[in-house]
């Protein structure tokens, strides 16, 4: 973290904001304040993407399935015990007699039940990354795109045809403890992992794969490795942001999480230029916003959609913006 | 026993059908080397062109039936080869020196641009069409067994254009150049080869089957809605992996194999919901355990 000196505070500084906002969250239109926690998560989904597709020099085109595995996971945490509080919180209850402000044995509970449950569908996705990761080292460019599409809609079928999760009609009824607060800390601390672990000695592996990985395995770097733990790390990342979905949206179906979703969050790391961490956070933003902005002209937003990925691939593939959070002093991944 | 042999007749049906398609995918890639995501877009297109032709070619050529249906699917493919090669000029040949990832993001962007624009009210519209049956198709019966005799049209189509693409491919002076250019694009312009001719008449070629893939998948589903070939159309590019990725019988050949598998497990109580999921499974094991396919040449990269 040495080569970082300002990255801790920056990430604790987010962290306050966001924990000030979600404070604030009461004061703001519930439209916009829906909007901005669909921001928060989705430049979780697009920076986890990032590390990827665009440090790793990889092509996924399954996240969606990845975060469904999370958010399904935690979705269900939340639906079991939801109404079983342990009796040991209790205690709080018996304080709040004291000083009000603190919180409720039933708040108290709701904060470790998402906790948990984002942890808990982190873990699962990270698995499923690992499910995926290994048998796709052998592949690249285009073959990697069909097979993570393909393991996407694997995990939307097997869904599909699990009673315990509603099967096709999804689960409903999901409660709402995803909070401004939550999603704006957990999209900072993946900022900060991220940007972290690609700066340091151990992520620069990541870019000399990216680079060319003949020449990074003749330079001791296992390729392998580092590809598999690309995809562990943004599978777990996906699969928290997944969680965090579940309890903004409050309603699952598998049909949420196809292939245009996944789509999606590519678009927002091309957009934003792949490896450019702060240009894919202004992206994701951007591409949140768009299609709100974009209501009145809702018929020709997909179309206007697809235009902008061919023009965009034709006149700026690099990304629109050359954002970066670069090592200070070193130079900057590209 | 005739349950099976329904399956088996259905299976090779959709599976001919899996390898029309295919044989497009694996000729341009092939010579470009990437995976042309448009291809099942140009599947649609060549089903929605037939639609809009069938009555009115039923009005101009009063012709019996079998020929009125041929000149209606010859139009369709002439239709989409022509698209297919606009695409190409349009969209791909600007990017041809470019990153594969930057041509296959482009592929997909305009396999989305075909598919919403189609979908929008003033275009095709995203609601469901009945497709004409062109012809009528009655069964017939051998050795006490039925035979619908659109299954039987489907594999002999399928048959006579893997022998035309064979026959192309390896005869002609077109075909000579088309595999100079996949084998070394750089050596083969040396050569004297035009090399975007030669592309642009892969991607024609490819487009054309597609048209015919197209016609025969709608004419065997109920109905035909813009969206309509994006499933055929992975299906078939993993029947082109299963194969071995630019070879012509091998993607008949992995076509047919998916057909029936898919056939078969759909028509097994358990696994029917999983049907989807079937054909991502056995690609992800072909590239496991035979990455070059069934009849594929395994390649070396070279440093």
């Amino acid at each position: 973290m040495k080569s970082l000196p300002g990255a801790k505070r920056w990430l604790i500084l987010a962290i306050i904001l966001a924990i000030v906002a979600g404070a604030l969250a009461g004061q703001f239109n519930r439209y916009y304040l829906g909007v901005w926690m669909d921001c928060g998560i989705n430049i979780i989904l697009a920076v986890s993407l990032n590390l990827i597709n665009g440090h790793t020099g990889q092509f996924s085109l399954g996240h969606a399935g990845f975060m469904s595995v999370g958010g399904y996971t935690a979705a269900k945490l939340s639906l079991v015990y939801n109404d079983s509080v342990p009796s040991f919180l209790h205690v709080f209850d018996q304080w709040k007699n004291f000083f009000q402000y603190i919180p409720s044995s039933v708040e108290c509970w709701r904060f470790i039940l998402l906790g948990s449950g984002l942890l808990l569908g982190g873990l699962a996705s990270a698995l499923a990354g690992l499910a995926v990761g290994v048998p796709s080292l052998r592949l690249r460019g285009d073959y990697l795109a069909i097979v993570t599409l393909g393991f996407g809609e694997i995990i939307r079928v097997i869904f599909q045809n699990m009673e315990a999760v509603g099967a096709a009609s999804g689960l409903s009824g999901i409660p709402k403890y995803t909070t401004l607060g939550w999603t704006f800390g957990l999209a900072a601390v993946t900022v900060y992992i991220v940007a972290t672990l690609v700066n340091s000695t151990y992520g620069r592996g990541f870019l000399a794969v990216s680079d060319d990985e003949v020449a990074a395995s003749s330079m001791g770097i296992n390729p392998t490795r580092y590809k598999v733990t690309a995809f562990v790390i943004g599978a777990f990342f996906a699969g928290i942001a997944g969680g965090l979905y579940a309890h903004h949206k409050q309603t699952l179906t598998p049909t949420q999480f196809d292939f245009m979703k996944s789509i999606d969050i590519v678009v927002m790391v091309i957009l934003g230029g792949m490896g450019r961490t702060g240009g894919v956070i202004l992206a994701a933003i951007i591409l949140t916003w768009m299609p709100e902005m974009l209501r009145g002209f809702a018929e020709y937003r997909m179309i206007i959609y697809a235009l902008m990925i061919i023009g965009l691939m034709m006149l700026r593939p690099q990304g629109l913006f050359t954002l970066n959070f670069k090592r200070k002093g070193g130079q900057a991944p590209t | 026993m005739d349950f099976y042999f329904q399956q088996l007749v259905n299976g090779l049906a959709l599976g001919s059908i899996y390898g029309l398609i295919a044989l497009g995918y694996t000729m341009v890639y092939g010579v470009l080397r990437f995976i042309n995501f448009a291809h099942s877009d140009v599947l649609m297109l060549g089903a929605y062109a037939a639609f809009f032709m069938a009555p009115a070619i039923e009005k101009l050529v009063p012709l019996p039936g079998m020929a009125g249906a041929l000149i209606v699917i010859l139009l369709a493919a002439l239709i989409c080869a022509v698209i297919g090669m606009l695409i190409e000029f349009l969209a791909y040949r600007p990017l041809r020196s470019r990153p594969k990832l930057t041509v296959l993001i482009t592929a997909i962007g305009v396999s989305l641009f075909i598919e919403f624009t189609c979908q929008h009210k003033a275009v095709f519209g995203a609601a469901n069409r009945a497709f004409p049956k062109l012809i009528d198709f009655p069964n017939f019966t051998l050795l006490g067994l039925t035979i619908p005799s659109l299954s039987v049209i489907i594999v002999v189509i399928t048959a006579l254009m893997l022998g035309g693409m064979w026959f192309i491919v390896q005869k002609t002076k077109t075909g000579a150049a088309m595999r100079a250019v996949s084998f070394n694009q750089q050596a083969a312009a040396l050569m004297g080869i035009n090399i975007n001719r030669i592309i642009s008449f892969t991607f024609g070629l490819g487009s054309a089957l597609a048209a015919v893939a197209g016609v025969l998948y709608a004419l065997t589903a109920p109905a035909i809605e813009p969206l309509m070939g994006t499933q055929p159309g992975l299906r078939a590019f993993i029947a082109a992996v299963l194969g071995g990725i630019g070879n012509l019988p091998g993607a008949v050949l992995g076509g047919i194999l998916l057909g029936l598998l898919e056939t078969f497990a759909g028509a097994i109580p358990g696994l029917s919901t999983y049907r989807d999921a079937i054909a991502f499974a056995i690609l992800i094991l072909i590239l496991l355990f035979k990455p070059a396919g069934l009849l594929g040449k395994a390649t070396v990269e070279k440093v």
